[in-house]
């Protein structure tokens, strides 16, 4: 009984450490928060573009695309991950 | 250590409704410390679940029959390894494998977007926490697995032989693994919708999760359908059991959703059906989880059933149903499409009508499933529908899929000209061809629809090499690597295309296996003595002679079978029957055979190209007679041995033991010294081992989809960096390259 005790004891310890410790830790301001989350959302994004150019590549190189269709979705593509790569370039200037 | 147990659930419990709580409150008033506090209750809910599971699970392992549920469902005559296992096949320990599946999956979701989609997470917590505190609340008050009993006995009453089988160790964690990755695209999708956060940002955090769940379910799946096969006894792999269609309509639904996401991240295209996809698999999921659980339609998989848990989960459903309806509804403007197909010619058009295909085959599957519920509901009778029922919708449905997923490869996105096209098509079209007239002539067009699949799934592979010979070539042409290292390399960056691909080869393949071996299946049942011979397709099945072992726990009956054809010896087949005792201490004889549960070992000669299969059904009549007579006799031995003085008593219950093993082996050796005629279900198959060989293929497949891609390049582009209109950067030609290699 008395190890049950000490197990559920310990547990309990734990679970309440575990779930207090945002509210022991240092507040960072939510900007600060939003800031970050931006930049991770911007960086998948930009991400999920790199792969889209290289399928895109993928598929004029295997036959599936022909030259012109290629140039026409490379250069969308492309315009849309620059235009990604601005917006963090402008999310990395204001982060704090 | 029950009460360790039992108070890990209670706080188990405390952890998800304050978790609910935090993360709801977090996303009312923005604050994100609430929300963290929330995602670690999810973590404290883990730990909690799996250290509850562990302390249940050793106490199986080690036979403590003072758990009601360890002496109801184990043994100590069990094996142990079995044993660890015997858990999930009680009620409660399925629910409490349930919790701790999604609360560990949950905490791996919620830890991996701990830093993305802030606005969204807070309510995925809370769709997460719901479930969980609705499940561990089930096992808190109506199905606690730390049941303990004052007076426990001595032996339990042992696993049920059906589930003594290796796969079922991975079959239902692995199905219970797929139900509950399900519920995280499902929780996501829901805070998507409430935050109205609707871009593709919750898909991508959630596609591998999506994926992940696919896996696990198929890999469940096919589990299943080996253990029907070789356990069961009845000659196939699908029965179309409610509990089978559970998995499968789910599966089904996410393989459409997998599919159709490529087109919201690609184009923005599909929001309100993806969603809705979504939405519906977390249901399906549920609803799956509730039909094994329940025992509302009866099928062969399911192994305990509890009505008292039927209002919960249907309450649980209708809400997700009314609520998924509601969000989809509320949200319809914001869902709106960004963009139009450019061409019906398009892998979009190929994804979206196959997705069609897909949500019809779930439909007609859950209609015909839930039928006899529905016709009990209006006429009062349950009427029972099977195989049959199925077939004439699912086979062209499926042969729809199988062919679409040929297509969707070797076509490009967005567009595609005819010239491109003619050359994307010629090679597999042509394969299909020679395929399909040297099988009308090898098969005399015997089945149509069969012909058909192999056609289909000849162009699926031939449409996938082809895609893969090309991109070997294309990375040829661009980095002159051997082929070996440019297969490697061209898989390990593009692993969600080419795992993809692998994966349509390998279902294909699948699919055609199943076709052959329904199409072009021999069955004969036989009822033969020692000596005598049947034929089956071409074989000669003879009986060579009976086999039987006897222990305290199980009669096994069985035979020895020679399979030649013509006078070339094939194989030996050796099937038996096996009658496992009862509880019931006043027939020390006929609780092996009156009413005791029973398993089929199946005689299997797996090839590449054909299974011979057979299993025993032996008449036990012939034996009546003995086991009536050693019932008589044993039965007074053992009330004299009962009546004996303390002190003499256990030795005369050694004797009365040893007597009684003695008497079983003798009746199981009666089968061997005076055998009569048995009979058989002989089957000879084409093509099985072409199902089990394409789920692994697909297995694979999905493992390489699944598989993280290496870390892409995370460097800013310097800030000067100008872009031409065209959108060319124009100062980078490096890393432009290096975009597409």
């Amino acid at each position: 009984m008395l190890v049950a005790s000490v197990i559920v004891l310990a547990a309990l310890a734990v679970a309440v450490h575990v779930i207090s410790a945002p509210f022991r830790q240092e507040r960072s301001s939510r900007e600060a928060d939003q800031t970050a989350n931006r930049i991770a959302e911007l960086e998948a994004a930009r991400d999920a573009k790199y792969r889209e150019i290289r399928d895109a590549e993928l598929d004029l190189h295997t036959g599936k695309l022909s030259d012109q269709d290629y140039a026409a979705v490379d250069g969308s593509l492309r315009a849309e991950a620059i235009e990604i790569m601005h917006e963090l370039d402008a999310a990395a200037t204001i982060e704090p | 250590m029950a009460v360790v147990g039992r108070t890990l659930l209670i706080f188990g419990l405390i952890s998800a409704i304050y978790g609910l709580c935090a993360s709801l409150y977090g996303a009312r008033a923005g604050g994100h410390v609430w929300v963290d506090s929330g995602r670690r209750a999810m973590y404290v809910l883990a730990g909690m679940a799996v250290g509850a599971f562990v302390i249940l699970d050793v106490a199986f392992v080690r036979s403590d029959f003072s758990y009601n549920i360890v002496a109801s469902g184990s043994s100590t005559t069990t094996p142990a390894f079995y044993r660890a296992a015997a858990i999930w096949s009680t009620q409660q320990g399925s629910l409490l494998l349930w919790v701790m599946l999604i609360s560990c999956w949950s905490s791996l979701a919620l830890f991996l977007t701990r830093r993305r989609v802030r606005e969204i997470v807070p309510y995925a917590q809370g769709v997460l926490f719901t479930l969980c505190t609705f499940f561990i609340g089930l096992n808190v008050f109506f199905a606690n697995p730390f049941a303990t009993s004052p007076n426990p006995p001595s032996e339990g009453a042992g696993l049920d032989p059906l589930l003594r089988h290796t796969t079922m160790m991975i079959h239902p964690p692995m199905l219970y693994s797929g139900y509950t990755l399900m519920t995280i695209p499902f929780a996501f999708a829901v805070g998507a919708l409430i935050s109205g956060r609707l871009s593709a940002e919750w898909i991508a955090v959630t596609r591998r999760f999506a994926l992940a769940a696919w896996l696990c379910l198929g890999i469940g799946i096919l589990l299943g359908a080996r253990w029907s096969y070789t356990e069961l006894g009845w000659g196939g792999y699908w029965a179309w059991d409610p509990v089978e269609n559970a998995a499968l309509m789910p599966w089904l639904c996410v393989t459409a959703f997998i599919h159709s996401i490529m087109i919201q991240e690609k184009r923005g295209m599909l929001k309100v059906w993806n969603a809705s996809l979504v939405l519906a698999s977390g249901t399906l999921a549920i609803i799956g989880t509730f039909l094994v659980r329940s025992g509302i339609l009866s099928s062969i998989h399911a192994f305990v059933s509890d009505p008292t848990l039927n209002f919960s989960f249907v309450a649980l459903i209708g809400v997700m149903v009314i609520g998924s309806v509601v969000l989809v509804m509320w949200r319809r403007e914001s869902l709106r499409t960004e963009a139009r197909l450019d061409s019906l010619i398009s892998r979009e058009a190929v994804f979206l009508f196959q997705n069609l295909v897909l949500v019809a085959l779930t439909a007609v599957v859950f209609w015909i499933t839930f039928f006899p519920l529905i016709s009990e509901a209006i006429t009062g009778t349950q009427v029972s529908v099977g195989a049959p029922a199925f077939r004439p919708f699912v086979v062209p449905l499926a042969l729809m899929v199988v062919l679409l997923s040929g297509i969707g490869p070797i076509i490009a996105w967005r567009r595609v000209t005819v010239a491109k096209l003619r050359r994307s098509f010629v090679f597999p079209v042509a394969a299909t061809l020679v395929a399909f007239v040297v099988l009308v002539f090898v098969t005399r067009a015997a089945h149509v629809f069969a012909l058909l699949m192999f056609s289909a799934g000849t162009f699926v592979v031939s449409a996938v090499v082809q895609e893969f010979y090309r991109g070997i070539r294309a990375r040829q042409a661009m980095t002159s690597e051997p082929p070996p290292v440019a297969l490697a390399r061209l898989v390990r960056r593009n692993r969600r295309r080419y795992g993809g691909y692998i994966v349509h080869a390998g279902v294909a393949v699948a699919l055609i296996g199943v076709a052959a071996s329904t199409s072009f299946q021999h069955s004969r049942t036989a009822t033969i003595g020692p000596g005598q011979s049947v034929t089956s397709d071409g074989y000669r099945f003879t009986y060579v002679r009976p086999t039987a072992s006897a222990t305290a726990e199980k009669i096994s009956l069985g035979a020895e079978i020679a399979v030649t054809s013509g006078s070339q010896r094939v194989t030996t087949l050796h099937t038996s029957y096996g009658l496992y005792a009862s509880q019931d201490p006043t027939q020390p004889i006929g609780r092996f055979f009156n009413g005791a549960s029973t398993e089929s070992r199946v005689g299997l000669k797996s090839g590449p190209f054909q299974d011979i299969w057979t299993v025993i059904n032996p008449n036990i009549t012939p034996l009546d007679g003995l086991v009536s007579r050693g019932d008589a006799v044993l039965g007074k031995a053992l009330n004299d041995a009962l009546r004996e003085p303390p002190a003499l008593r256990t030795r005369a219950l050694s004797f009365f033991y040893q007597a009684r093993d003695i008497a079983i082996r003798g009746i199981a050796q009666r089968f061997v010294t005076h055998p009569w005629k048995a009979t058989f279900l002989i089957i000879v198959s084409p093509l099985v081992t072409w199902l089990w060989m394409g789920a692994i293929i697909a297995a694979l497949g999905g493992l390489i989809a699944l598989w993280p891609l290496p870390p892409p390049r995370r460097r800013l582009p310097p800030r000067s960096s100008p872009a031409t209109p065209d959108g060319t950067l124009v100062d980078e030609p490096a890393r432009a390259r290096e975009l597409v290699k």
